[in-house]
């Protein structure tokens, strides 16, 4: 026995190599390239049912294949890959399909007329968002005022000035407020707005409120992991300087945090901006632009898509228009996550 | 403008916790005194005590008396923010302010606290704190650049340049040089001999050559076991500390045979 042991086995040196066959680069693209025709052929050419039963065609062809000419560890390795690529496609999916449709049926849709009209007087062709822009621009905007003086303040509080029990309580409370449904956030707007004003109260400023509870967690979150990344080196420079601590807050914490502040701020603009539900109560729909926040219905973009497509008018031309209403507000979303790029590039402290 | 301290009796808490017991130490005005000592002795605590920076650590409170000039440093009426501006401190890592220039870290402490001050004497305050810190030949012509863009030894330079341009009495540093490499330490020991002129200095290391190089004084703390209280074994001239110390646990340590 112990012989034949001893002549099965290869020399030490051959046993320890560090070589190892391997299937060449362009094997696993080639073997995918294959299994797409098999499925093709055997789907009778769906795109889908290609893509699918192409996809695990492959992933039992490279096992096997991997495991002949290199190693079960290769093969679990290039399956797993293949996995997770294929999670990673998955996940693209719908992003894609939405950004293809709204781009689609709403680049038609745009025009001069699009942009510097309303619904004033329209109930068929023509019309467009200029009302909703504007709507949207300003009671954003409204809410980013209301919102960032007290996310911000109060990150500060629980990052420099809270000790014991209330920090905790409050960062609890936020985050259930991250989690409170947009709706509520309407309702509890307009719930505040009828008790000044009376049923049926249409106003601005009630959006602006309601999205500022919306935005007021994420300012509060985003910030505190902000403001919990300084070091606390600069802090004690600051101290050591006889510097007061609101001083050290105001011009050393707060600077050396503000890109990702500014970053965090522009992202729950963009949270916030799609926002629908909560303005369909508090703000309802018009077909003029009103520039009184303090009065009356305004419209803002999601409402203004989403009646477009309930009602699209006695032609069906609504639907087109929310297409590009839809459209217009992704740009303004793009635009905001480049803006928050632009920022957090600018204002970074180790730019040289 | 050097100041003199006397700490007697000083305890150190964090919370329940005694970090250093019972010290009590003269520190002359215009000298180096060094603290040595194993890690966690309560070098640094005691350090940190001497201009309250200690306090900004949640818990940690002291005992005892801190006199500096006949004025008691922990006393009713004591601002602690203004005790900073007269005793300055120097840490172990460099750490010059990410937004600022080299320019404006060393006028920080002017800055941070508004103070006005026309453009001709912060350029002159930049320029003698910059030459006393021995970095001014260096920076000269690039002190618009950000801080952090010098090397270590420069930026601990450049910390010790914002900590004397507000002029303190007492300048206390941590373990100043354990960041560094021989020649930048060795660029911040001549900085040590030239502003022992000026100020009182107080510096805590690890390198017992250090120690003997820079320090008139020399402290030594120890603590019998972890858990218990650091306590200060003895003290005196460096000399004598590195020669013929009393006590026999300090010449086990600066032999380096020590525990």
């Amino acid at each position: 026995m112990a012989s034949t042991l001893e002549t099965q086995q290869p020399p030490a040196g051959a046993a320890r190599s560090i070589h190892q066959r391997t299937l060449p680069r362009y094997a696993p693209a080639a073997a995918f390239g294959g299994c797409l025709v098999i499925g093709a052929v055997l789907t009778g050419f769906g795109l889908i049912g290609t893509v699918v039963l192409g996809t695990v065609i492959y992933l039992v062809v490279i096992y096997v294949l991997s495991r002949t000419v290199e190693s079960s560890r290769k093969a679990a390795d290039r399956v797993v890959t293949g996995l997770v690529t294929s999670a990673f496609v998955i996940a693209l999916v719908p992003l894609v399909s939405v950004i293809y449709t709204v781009f689609s049926r709403g680049l038609p849709v745009l025009s001069a007329t699009f942009f510097t009209s309303s619904m004033r007087n329209v109930v068929g062709e023509g019309g467009g968002v200029f009302h909703a822009i504007w709507g949207t621009v300003y009671i954003t905007g409204m809410a980013l005022v209301i919102s960032v003086p007290i996310g911000i303040l109060a990150a500060i509080y629980l990052v420099e000035y809270g000790r014991g029990w209330l920090p905790r309580q409050i960062r609890f409370l936020v985050d259930v407020m991250t989690g409170i449904p947009s709706i509520v956030a309407g309702l509890f707007a307009y719930a505040l707005f009828v008790l000044i004003f009376g049923p049926g109260i249409r106003i601005g400023i009630g959006g602006a409120i309601a999205l500022s509870v919306l935005m007021i967690p994420v300012v509060v979150r985003s910030t505190e992991e902000m403001l919990k990344l300084v070091p606390n080196e600069l802090r004690e420079a600051a101290y050591a300087l006889g510097v007061p601590k609101w001083r050290t807050i105001v011009k050393v914490v707060l600077p050396t945090a503000l890109a990702g502040i500014a970053t965090g701020v522009t992202l729950s603009i963009a949270r916030v901006i799609g926002e629908t539900a909560p303005l369909l109560i508090i703000l309802g729909i018009t077909d003029s632009a009103n520039f009184d926040p303090f009065s009356g219905r305004i419209a803002t973009l999601p409402v203004f898509t989403y009646y477009e497509y309930i009602q699209p008018g006695v032609d069906g031309s609504g639907e087109g228009r929310a297409f590009g209403g839809a459209l217009v507000l992704v740009l303004i979303v793009l635009v905001l996550n480049a803006v928050a790029r632009l920022i957090s590039y600018l204002f970074s402290p180790t730019k040289a | 403008m050097a100041k003199s301290i006397d700490v007697s009796d000083l305890n150190i808490y964090y919370g329940d916790f005694l970090a250093v017991e019972g010290v009590t130490i003269p520190i002359a005005a215009k000298s180096v005194t060094a603290f040595i000592g194993p890690s966690g002795c309560g070098k640094s605590s005691f350090l940190r005590s001497l201009n309250r920076m200690h306090e900004v650590i949640p818990g940690a409170r002291v005992e005892g008396k801190i006199i500096i000039d006949g004025n008691d440093l922990y006393g009713a009426g004591t601002d602690p923010v203004a005790v900073r501006r007269e005793i300055g401190m120097v840490f172990q890592r460099p750490n010059p302010f990410p937004t600022m220039s080299i320019y404006e870290n060393v006028i920080a402490g002017m800055r941070l606290n508004a103070k006005r001050m026309k453009k001709s004497e912060a350029d002159d305050a930049v320029e003698k704190s910059l030459r006393s810190a021995n970095l001014w030949a260096e920076v000269e012509d690039r002190l618009r650049r950000p801080g952090s863009s010098l090397s270590g030894g420069q930026q601990q330079r450049l910390c010790i340049a914002r900590a004397i341009a507000v002029e303190p009495q007492v300048l206390l540093m941590d373990e100043p040089c354990s960041a560094l490499d021989p020649i930048s330490t060795s660029a911040i020991e001549d900085l040590i001999h030239d502003l022992q002129h000026d100020y009182t200095i107080v510096i805590v290391t690890h390198n017992m050559q250090q120690a003997a190089r820079v320090s008139e004084t020399t402290a030594f703390f120890n603590l019998s076991a972890v858990g218990e209280p650091g306590r200060l074994v003895e003290y005196g001239s460096t000399t004598k500390i590195f020669s013929n110390p009393d006590n026999e646990s300090t010449e086990a340590y600066i032999s380096g045979r020590f525990g």
